[in-house]
Formats: structure tokens, C-alpha cells, sequence
């Protein structure tokens, strides 16, 4: 059984279809890097894999079950374009909160276990809204991987992330990955992304134009999959 | 259980968050007790129209006051995209829901609570008379204005107007709570019973609440998903 399968999904804003007969599949343990043009529709068709919105037309299973399950929803890490903690709580505050959400046996301990994994044990009991840019993003990191999720869905994951933020989702999804774990993934930043995958999709106007294992030739020319399957497809 | 554990980790993260910041109740108390104040010297009535007024005045100073807390129901999710969060975690849209208008319930409630006081001390009316019937129908109409606000939150939160959009279309579905809640309270603080003459309204209160209370817990996960 396919770890995410998306079926023929369209997905329409107005009468503006943002994602057109879409299909892909991830096996589990595979890493899936979508890639594209600005408003490819990327980011459309991951919020649509984690039950942001439903599709137009078609079906997404995540290893067979509705997306808005609850039961597939306690097996999707999520990291979008926004940081998704609150600025109010706490870093203690907040993985708690989620990790209470997420009915974690012991919320307390779940949280200081990942606190001490991003290296924010030390500020667990300041406010977000007082962190740096690279805290906050650590502690986002943090949430979406607190409850120890099968699928991972990452909306340009690399994008904004300093040095240690990098390093600390790096070592996570090449762990992640060991430990079979599904990965599906958007960006721009090609290199860090075929470093990781193990099949690409590439994006154009909403539709499909490539889908296919990742080859050597992609790892070592990131240009290369746009140069060969291009804007035409 | 398990529901109502989410619902009240949702309420204590709102009402935390709330405390916090202090953004909506400082705007709503503000308000409530200026309106209070100026009607108190705009007007001189004697003391049996100020009662004959009290439902009135009282109910509107509650529901625009209610609306500033409202306001801020879903959008507080908004910075960070905490709503994404929250839409991909493993709980209901009923508990969502549920939680959220809780928090704003006690919210809303603080207000009316100190609203009452400000009124009876600035018009010099004397309400322990009915104290208890009186609570009753604030915290109906309370639940009332709380119910459909937070489900036209949850509706308007990605609409660029919604600080003027959530009152035009909340106000117009409150009308037969706040109408009942306002003669409920008028009879009450002219010292009469709740009884056979307006029974009908606590009735209409009572429906309401159910009604939409129950109409929002289906509809909300289409609301947030579509």
C-alpha cells in the first residue's frame, strides 16, 4: 500500500484550476521532493495531501485512509510556510499544548524530550514572541515531528532557515527516512532536496510534466531535471 | 473523554493566550463601561424609565462589547498559520469549536458581569432582587452571542474585512436572542417573575442556543475545510 497516493486530484480557486489531474505516489520510507515554478502549485497540492482543503475532483489516501481522518491526521507532520506555534505560549507551552492535541501519553515529557532535541531547553519558559528567527523555527521543527509521524509533509522546508535550523531538520528527515518514514517535500533549494529524495515530481502549471526515481544526473545538476522536462514538459 | 479534554485544553490555550496579550478584553471592557458611563450622563431618565430601558441598553452594550472579543476568536490563530496547526491535529472541529467558544464564553461573561454593576451603580438600580433569574438569561444570551460569533469567527477569518463583516452578519441572526434576552431582562429588573408573560421568550432563548449550538458543532469542520 502506497504511503500517499494522490488519484487524478483537481483542485479549482473560482474557475481557476490550480492543480489539474494530478496523480503520484509515494511508497513508505521514499522521500518525494516536489519541485517547480512559483505557482506551480506546490504548495495547493501539499495543503491538499494534509487535508487543508478538499480536492475538486479526485481522491488523496494516506496509506489508504482519508486524509481528514483522525487517525491520518495523528500520522502527518506538517510544515508549512508559517511557523505554526503561538507567540503568546511558551516553547514548553506550545509542545505541550500540541503534544496534548496529538493525545501523547505524556504530553510533559514529550515536550522536554524535543525541546532537548532542538536545543531549546535552555528558553523552554520564554515566550515565542521574544525568540530569535532560527528558535522559532526550531520549535516549529519541533512540533511537526513531536508526535513521531509516519508522513511528512514539508512546504519548503529550507526556505528561511539559519545554519543550526538547517542542520537540525537535516539530521531529523535523514533519520526520519532511516527509520522509514515517508517523506514528501516542496522547495526550491534543489540541492538540499535531491540530496534527500528518492523520486521527484516536477510541477508545471499544475499538472505533472516528470515523475520518476531521483538519478544521479539530477543530484549532480540540480538545473538538470528543468533543463530535461522543462516549462513544456 | 478524550472530546472533552481536547475542548478544554483549546479553551485554556485561548484563554491563556488572551490573558497574555490582553487585546480583546481590554477593548471590550473599555467600551462597555463607556458606553454605561455616557448614556449615564447623556440622559437624566427617572428612575422607572431608566428600568423600563435597563434590557435594552444593557443587551447592546453586551453584544457590540462581545463582538471586539469575537473579533479575535479565529484570527488569534492567524500569525505563524497556527490555524494549520491546529486543522491538521487529530481533534474534531466540534472540539475545536467547542473549546474556543468556551473560552470566549468566560470571556464575554466576565464582561456582562462587570457591565451589570457599572449599570445598576450609575443608574441606581437595585437588581438582587431577581439576581439569579437575571444570571440565567445573561448567561443564555450570553452563550447566544458567543455560539454565532464564533462561528461566523471561524467563517470570516480569511476575509480581509472581517472586523466589520462579523457584526453584519451576526447581528441580523441574533435578533430573536438578544430580542428575547432584552425583554427577559427588562421584566426582571421591574421586579417581575419570570412566568406565564414571558415564558414564551425564555423558551425562544433556550431553543435558539440549543439550536444553533448544535448546528454549528456539524457545520463547523465545512467551515474550517470546506
Amino acid at each position: 500500500m502506497s504511503a500517499v497516493a494522490v488519484d487524478d486530484v483537481w483542485k479549482f480557486y473560482g474557475d481557476f484550476p490550480a492543480l489539474r489531474s494530478i496523480s503520484l505516489e509515494a511508497e513508505p520510507g521514499a522521500c518525494l521532493a516536489l519541485i517547480g515554478r512559483n505557482g506551480a502549485g506546490k504548495t495547493t497540492l501539499l495543503r491538499t495531501i494534509a487535508g487543508f482543503s478538499r480536492p475538486g475532483r479526485g481522491r488523496i489516501r494516506i496509506f489508504g485512509k482519508e486524509p481528514r481522518e483522525p487517525e491520518t491526521r495523528r500520522m502527518m507532520g506538517f510544515i508549512g510556510h508559517g511557523i505554526s506555534v503561538y507567540d503568546e505560549l511558551s516553547a514548553f507551552e506550545n509542545l505541550k499544548l500540541f503534544a496534548q492535541l496529538y493525545n501523547l501519553p505524556d504530553p510533559r515529557r514529550s515536550a522536554l524530550e524535543w525541546l532537548e532535541r532542538t536545543g531549546l531547553e535552555r528558553v523552554r519558559d520564554g515566550l515565542v514572541r521574544e525568540f530569535s528567527r532560527g528558535m522559532r523555527q526550531r520549535l516549529a521543527v519541533a512540533r511537526a515531528f513531536l508526535h513521531d509521524p509516519s508522513v511528512l509533509l514539508l512546504d519548503e522546508p529550507f526556505t528561511a532557515l539559519d545554519d543550526r535550523a538547517i542542520a537540525v531538520l537535516q539530521r531529523l528527515l535523514h533519520e526520519g527516512l532511516r527509520a522509514g518514514k515517508t517523506i514528501v517535500l516542496s522547495t526550491h533549494q534543489l540541492r538540499e532536496a535531491l540530496e534527500l529524495a528518492s523520486h521527484v515530481a516536477l510541477l508545471n502549471r499544475g499538472q505533472v510534466a516528470f515523475h520518476g526515481p531521483c538519478t544521479p544526473e539530477m543530484v549532480s545538476d540540480p538545473g538538470y531535471v528543468y533543463a530535461r522536462y522543462g516549462e513544456g514538459g | 473523554m478524550k472530546f472533552f479534554r481536547q475542548v478544554f485544553v483549546i479553551a485554556v490555550k485561548d484563554l491563556r493566550a488572551e490573558f497574555r496579550t490582553k487585546e480583546a478584553i481590554n477593548a471590550s471592557f473599555a467600551f462597555a463601561v463607556v458606553i454605561l458611563l455616557l448614556f449615564s450622563f447623556a440622559f437624566d431618565p427617572d428612575a422607572e424609565t431608566t428600568r423600563e430601558m435597563a434590557g435594552g441598553l444593557l443587551w447592546i452594550v453586551f453584544a457590540f462589547a462581545g463582538t471586539l472579543i469575537l473579533n479575535r476568536s479565529f484570527a488569534r490563530e492567524l500569525p505563524n498559520d497556527c490555524l494549520d496547526a491546529l486543522i491538521s491535529a487529530p481533534i474534531s472541529g466540534a472540539a475545536l469549536f467547542l473549546g474556543k467558544a468556551l473560552a470566549n464564553f468566560l470571556l464575554v461573561l466576565a464582561v456582562q458581569l462587570v457591565s451589570l454593576p457599572v449599570f445598576a451603580v450609575f443608574n441606581s438600580l437595585h437588581l438582587t432582587e431577581q439576581f439569579w433569574p437575571l444570571l440565567g438569561v445573561i448567561l443564555l444570551g450570553g452563550w447566544a452571542i458567543t455560539v454565532i460569533g464564533t462561528i461566523f469567527s471561524a467563517l470570516t477569518v480569511n476575509i480581509r474585512l472581517r472586523e466589520v463583516m462579523l457584526p453584519l452578519l451576526t447581528f441580523p441572526i441574533l435578533i430573536p436572542a438578544l430580542l428575547s434576552a432584552m425583554l427577559l431582562t427588562k421584566a426582571l429588573v421591574l421586579g417581575q417573575p419570570v412566568g406565564v408573560d414571558n415564558l414564551s421568550w425564555l423558551k425562544m432563548l433556550i431553543g435558539f442556543d440549543i439550536m444553533y449550538t448544535a448546528a454549528s458543532l456539524i457545520l463547523v469542520e465545512t467551515v474550517l475545510v470546506g
